[in-house]
Parts: structure tokens; sequence; C-alpha cells
């Protein structure tokens, strides 16, 4: 199975005609994804080059889903038209839109979620500001390097995109169900939570790994929800613990208001209820290993 | 992006929020010029105001009042140039006293849990909101704002209401609660705070002090360049934003270079652990030069981090994903050239952990440009501990 990316979707790229949209729908395709095709309003019905393969250039979202099958969007769209690209991929209700792009203002993201809400949650968001969703040996969408871990039973959920990385490449032997990159903005579609709560179910996933770091109570909240729901075992690992108060470092979410938010809080919060959080990203790879082997 | 509270005054006042009557004064002669001006005009009693981007200015004697001029030029005189919390005061708003009946709390925010907007509003203002939410929390209200609906007429007045203010301060309260909904979404704000929000003597509804972030992800459509403060950044942190760096300064001695936000926290938190060792060796800075990592960018962030006097040695920690390892190793090799050639020749030691995509690759490359001053570990956690090591070694003349 893996959780909201299997061999069977099919993925289009929203501004798959921009040197970002094409170099990443190349690699998808290489990774074995099935993109389908893109949209670009002012170029529909030309085809665009995806490193040797041929793919079809839509309008809308909307006619893209109905040409292709496409239940998967991975937008690429710059910052000032990415609230209007993911609001055209909520209202076409397609059920997944990973949202890459990086710098988009909060007020925008707020309005793109309340529509997504409005509308029933339909369409699972995740992003912005991510590195998207990579189920090992099925299929890849984002920009999650395909070749640096293997197919497995471990679960990833994570803020940060190089620790995602990170950790895949530590445990490439173990491998991985899925890893979901959820980004780092102060407000995001698809959470920790929802993640865990995803594993959980997959009869795939035998451990979660859960990465986090400084800012806002995410992380926190994760823990409250691990202990009331979560029964596999989970590993974490939380950056930013020599972080200053109040300077934003790196991800516009990741900074200190105060005494909230701090790496010690969110370690704490997850020691409390039995998850092993490691403290270096190489210990919590040890940590995993160990798991994995005692099984 | 902090503004200063004589900025977030005056972005209220472009809204039509009611403020309190100021100016700013950036020597005590120019404060006695102000308060003579509100002297003149009926007005002696003036409240000196450090312009500092942190709380706690009033119990650290960063607020005092003044009666007429000799006194704000005599309390200007003894703010200007204090130090509240790391920040030197160098500007002071001279404001006009008002009567105060009563103050409240309102504000705006991201509310990250609800993934939406909210808003706080209390009857209990003029003190920190967090100590008032421990000491009683019932008189804190919080109010979810769905952002495709905002704040009207009727949200203010819920608003204003939830936080329990009386009927005297209502229709003021209201009027402002939504004037200041559109200075937090017109300006791409992520807080806006008025704390204390007064009822004066004469029944008026003001903000007497102003909070306002605004959000850097909406540079590109917003004009937050006019509130830019290059006197306030610490001269490092300016010239790397001048180079697109995304550099944080620190206080220790072993500079960090790293791809990737998450990954080069992380790197600062291991160096830490691993100085722990060393008598304390911290790391000096925060610098994610990103997934291209290309000679040009790894040499404006080696010259950044290596402007930094407190650096005595130097970590890059690179996990090749999309970028390979190998065009890594380029890109250092070249940037120690290119520093070389800028007559900035590379004196202290530079750690190097390349992981990931073609890391075997990477390393070759690097032992074979023998570079005297690099040396490659191969884990992270090594990695950071001969950082740490040369760190304390240059700093004890080892």
């Amino acid at each position: 199975m893996a959780i909201f990316l299997t061999a069977q979707s099919r993925v289009i790229v929203q501004g798959i005609t921009g040197s970002e949209g094409r170099k990443h729908g190349a690699r998808m395709i290489a990774a074995g994804t099935k993109v389908v095709g893109g949209t670009n309003p002012r170029k529909a019905g030309q085809m665009v080059d995806l490193g040797g393969t041929s793919a079809p250039v839509f309008g809308t979202v909307g006619e893209a889903m109905a040409e292709t099958g496409a239940d998967v969007s991975v937008v690429f769209v710059p910052p000032a038209g990415t609230k209007d690209a993911v609001i055209e991929a909520v209202d076409a209700a397609i059920p997944l839109v990973i949202v890459i792009t990086e710098g988009i203002p909060v007020h925008d993201t707020a309005v793109f979620w309340a529509r997504a809400s409005s509308r029933g949650n339909v369409t699972r968001i995740v992003g912005p500001n991510c590195p998207g969703v990579a189920s090992p040996g099925k299929s890849n969408a984002g920009i999650i390097p395909a070749d640096i871990t293997s197919e497995g039973r471990v679960g990833l959920v994570s803020k940060s995109g190089t620790l995602t990385y990170q950790m895949m490449y530590e445990l490439r032997d173990i491998g991985f169900s899925t890893a979901v990159g959820i980004g780092g903005d102060p407000i995001i579609g698809t959470t920790h939570i929802d993640c865990l709560q995803a594993f959980q179910d997959d009869p795939e996933t035998d451990a979660i790994v859960m990465i986090g770091e400084i800012g806002g109570d995410a992380e926190e909240r994760a823990a409250a929800y691990v202990d009331a729901s979560v029964t596999k075992p989970v590993v974490a690992y939380v950056a930013g613990f020599t972080a200053p108060e109040g300077k934003t470092m790196g991800h516009a979410g990741a900074i200190i208001s105060g005494s909230a938010g701090t790496a010690q809080a969110k370690k704490e919060a997850l020691e409390k209820v039995g998850v092993k959080v490691g403290r270096t990203p190489s210990e919590t790879a040890r940590l995993v290993r160990e798991l994995m082997r005692a099984r | 992006m902090d503004l200063f509270e004589h900025e977030a005054k005056e972005l209220f006042a472009e809204y039509g929020v009611p403020v309190q009557a100021g100016k700013v004064a950036h020597t005590a002669a120019e404060a006695r010029e102000i308060a003579a001006e509100f002297a003149a005009a009926g007005h002696p009693l003036v409240v000196v105001k450090a312009q500092v981007k942190t709380g706690g200015r009033g119990k650290a004697g960063g607020v005092k009042l003044a009666d007429g001029p000799d006194e704000a030029d005599a309390k200007a005189s003894q703010i200007l140039g204090m130090d509240i919390k790391g920040h030197t005061v160098q500007k002071v708003l001279i404001a006009q006293a008002s009567d105060i009946a009563q103050e409240y709390y309102l504000s705006y925010l991201v509310d990250r849990a609800g993934r939406q907007f909210m808003s706080i509003c209390s009857v209990e203002g003029g003190v920190e909101i967090e100590d008032v939410a421990h000491s009683n929390p019932e008189a804190v209200a919080r109010i979810g704002i769905d952002p495709l609906v905002g704040v009207d007429r009727a949200k203010a007045a819920e608003i204003v209401q939830a936080g329990r203010l009386p009927a005297e301060a209502a229709d003021g309260a209201v009027e402002l609660a939504e004037r200041l909904w559109a200075v937090f979404t017109d300006e791409d704000a992520t807080l806006v705070e008025v704390n204390p929000l007064v009822l004066t003597d004469d029944g008026q509804v003001l903000a007497v002090d102003g909070k306002v972030t605004l959000d850097d992800n909406a540079a590109f459509r917003q004009q937050h360049d006019r509130f830019a403060d290059p006197s306030a950044a610490d001269p490092i942190e300016a010239r790397a934003k001048a180079k697109h760096l995304n550099y944080v300064k620190l206080d220790g001695a072993v500079g960090i270079i790293g791809n990737g936000a998450g990954l080069v926290m992380s790197t600062l938190d291991v160096v830490a652990y691993a100085g722990e060792e060393f008598g304390g060796v911290r790391p000096a800075n925060f610098l994610d030069i990103g997934g291209g990592a290309s000679a040009e960018v790894m040499a404006n962030g080696l010259d950044i981090v290596l402007s930094d006097p407190s650096v005595r040695a130097v970590l890059v920690n690179v996990f090749g994903g999309i970028t390979s390892c190998d065009a890594v190793a380029n890109g250092i090799v070249s940037a120690i050239g290119i520093l070389a050639e800028r007559g900035e020749e590379v004196r202290h030691p530079i750690v190097v952990r390349l992981d990931g995509n073609n890391a075997a690759e990477g390393r070759r490359i690097l032992t074979e440009a023998g570079i005297g001053v690099v040396e490659q570990v191969e884990t992270m956690d090594d990695a950071a501990r001969r950082a740490a090591e040369l760190a304390s070694l240059a700093a004890t003349g080892a």
C-alpha cells in the first residue's frame, strides 16, 4: 500500500512548462511515476518534453483530470501565482495536491486551506514549501531524490527536506513505505498528525519516524495524538536546540516566540508519551534500525 | 520583519486606526522640541518611549512620563543609548500622554494549529497577555477567523464582546477592530497587536502601543522596504542578505555552512553537543546555501562565514540529494580558489562532510585537490566533533 501516493497514482504538474516543472517532471518519470501531463493556460494543447517522454499540456486542472484520469497534482507555480493554482486544483476536486513552491505569503496559504476546508477537504493538500511525497518503488511526486533509498516498511513524516533525505539515505537498507515532507511554513495542509494517522492505518508500515523542528506546537500536538491513537512504534528527531529566540531559521515557521516553540519542549512532550527521541540524525537512524531489527 | 512601535502606529494611522499623537526623536534636543510643540498646543504631559524591537521596555526603564520640554529632554537623555535586552536605544517616541480610564488588549495573528487566523481580545490590557492568560484565563478570548470571510462589523462586535469590553468602549473598539483587520490583511501582517487599547476619560478608544510583524514572503507585492532598518541589523547578516544568503549570526566559534534549513539547524545542535567536550565550543552562525550549492554561492557563503572574527574553524555539511556531491566538491574547490583570487586566502581549517548522491566521487575530488585547510570526515557526528576540536585548538593557540 503506502500512504497518499501509490503505484496507481496518476500525476500532473501545475507549471509543467517552467524550468522546475520540466526538470522535476522528467525526474519523476525516471523514478517510475505515472506523469500523465500538466497545465499551463497559455500553452494548452501543446506537448512538453520531459527527459525524452512527451506529455500533454492542458489549460486547467479540470481538463487534465477529465482527459487523463489524473488524481494527484504537483505545484511548481511561482509564489505570486500559487494561491490561484491551488484553488484551481481544489475546485476541480483533485484528491491530492502537493505544493512544492517556497516563499508563499501565509495569507495565501490560509486562503487556499480555507477553500479546501469549505469544500469538505475532498482535496488533501501537502505543503507548501515542501519536498513532496515519495513511496519508494511505486511513485514519487515532488523533488525528493528517488535513488537514495529503497522500498521498505518504515513511514517518515518531516518538516525538513534535507533531513528527510538524510534519514532515507541512512536507512536505505531498511527502506520506506512512504516519506511525506509536510513543509516548514506556519500554515501547512497535511500535518504530522494526519500522517501519523495514515501510517497507523497502513498495513505495510511497521514503524514511524517523525522529524520536527522549532516553532509552533505541532510536535506537542502530535505527541498527544501518538499517546491517544498510535500503537505502532514512533521514533522522533527535533532540530533547533541551539536556535536563538525571535530569529527565523530558514523555514518561515521555524521561529521561537518568547518561550513557545522550543526544541526542548517538543522533545519532552514526545518522550513523555514514550516516543524515543534521537539526539542527532544518526542516533535517530540507529534507534529505528534497532527497532526494526527487534521485530 | 518586526516594526518599531512608531512605525506600527504610522501604519495604523494610514488605515484610520486612532492612535495617540507622537513624533520620533533621535536626540534629547529633538525630544525637547517635540515636547515644546505639544506644550504649545496645550498638552505639556508626554511619554518618552524607547523604540526597540523587544518587549519589557517599561520594566527596563525605557518608558518615562515627562511634564514639559525640560523633563522630556532629561528623560530622553536617560533613555537614548540604554541597552534593553541587547538592543541599544537609538530613538525615542515622544507621545502625547492620554488620560487613561481603562486599558484593554486586541490582536490578530496566525493560528498555526487551526490553520486560520485568530483574534485575541481582553478587557485586561497594558500587561503581558500571556500573564493574563495564566492568572485569569477567562478574561482572554480567542476567536477564530475564517480567512475567506475576514472581519466585518459583525465579527468585530463578536470579538469585542467576547473580550468583555464594557459598553462605553464597545462602539469605538468595534470600529478600531474592523480597521485593524485591514492593516492585518492588506499589509500581509502575521501579527498586529494593540496593547494597551485605551479608553480615555473623554470616551475615546485609541491605540497607545502597537506591534506589527510583516510576512517577509509577501515582500514581492508589498512596499515593506520602507520599514527596512539597516542600522539595527547585524552587519554580517546585512551583507549576507545583500548576497541573498540565508544567514543568522550566533555567538560561537564554529562557522556552519549546509544545505536545507532543517539540516543546518541540526548541524548547529550536533556541533554544540560535540563542543561540550571542548569547553563549550558553539556554532557561530546558521547558513543555508540551499539545494544548488554552486561554486559562486559556496564562495559567497565561505566569505560571509569567515568574515566573522570569532570563527576559528568551519564545518561544511552537505547532503547531496538533487545536487550530487561531486558538484558540491567542485564548488568547494572553486570557492577556495575564488577567495584566493580576491586576496582572501582561507587560513582557518574547513571540515567537510559530504554524504548522499555520488558522495564517493565528491570525496575523491576534494582529496585530489589537495587543499591544505580542507579536512574530510565521513559522518555528520564525527565532522561536528572534529570542527569543534579544531576551533578549540585554534582558540587556545595550540
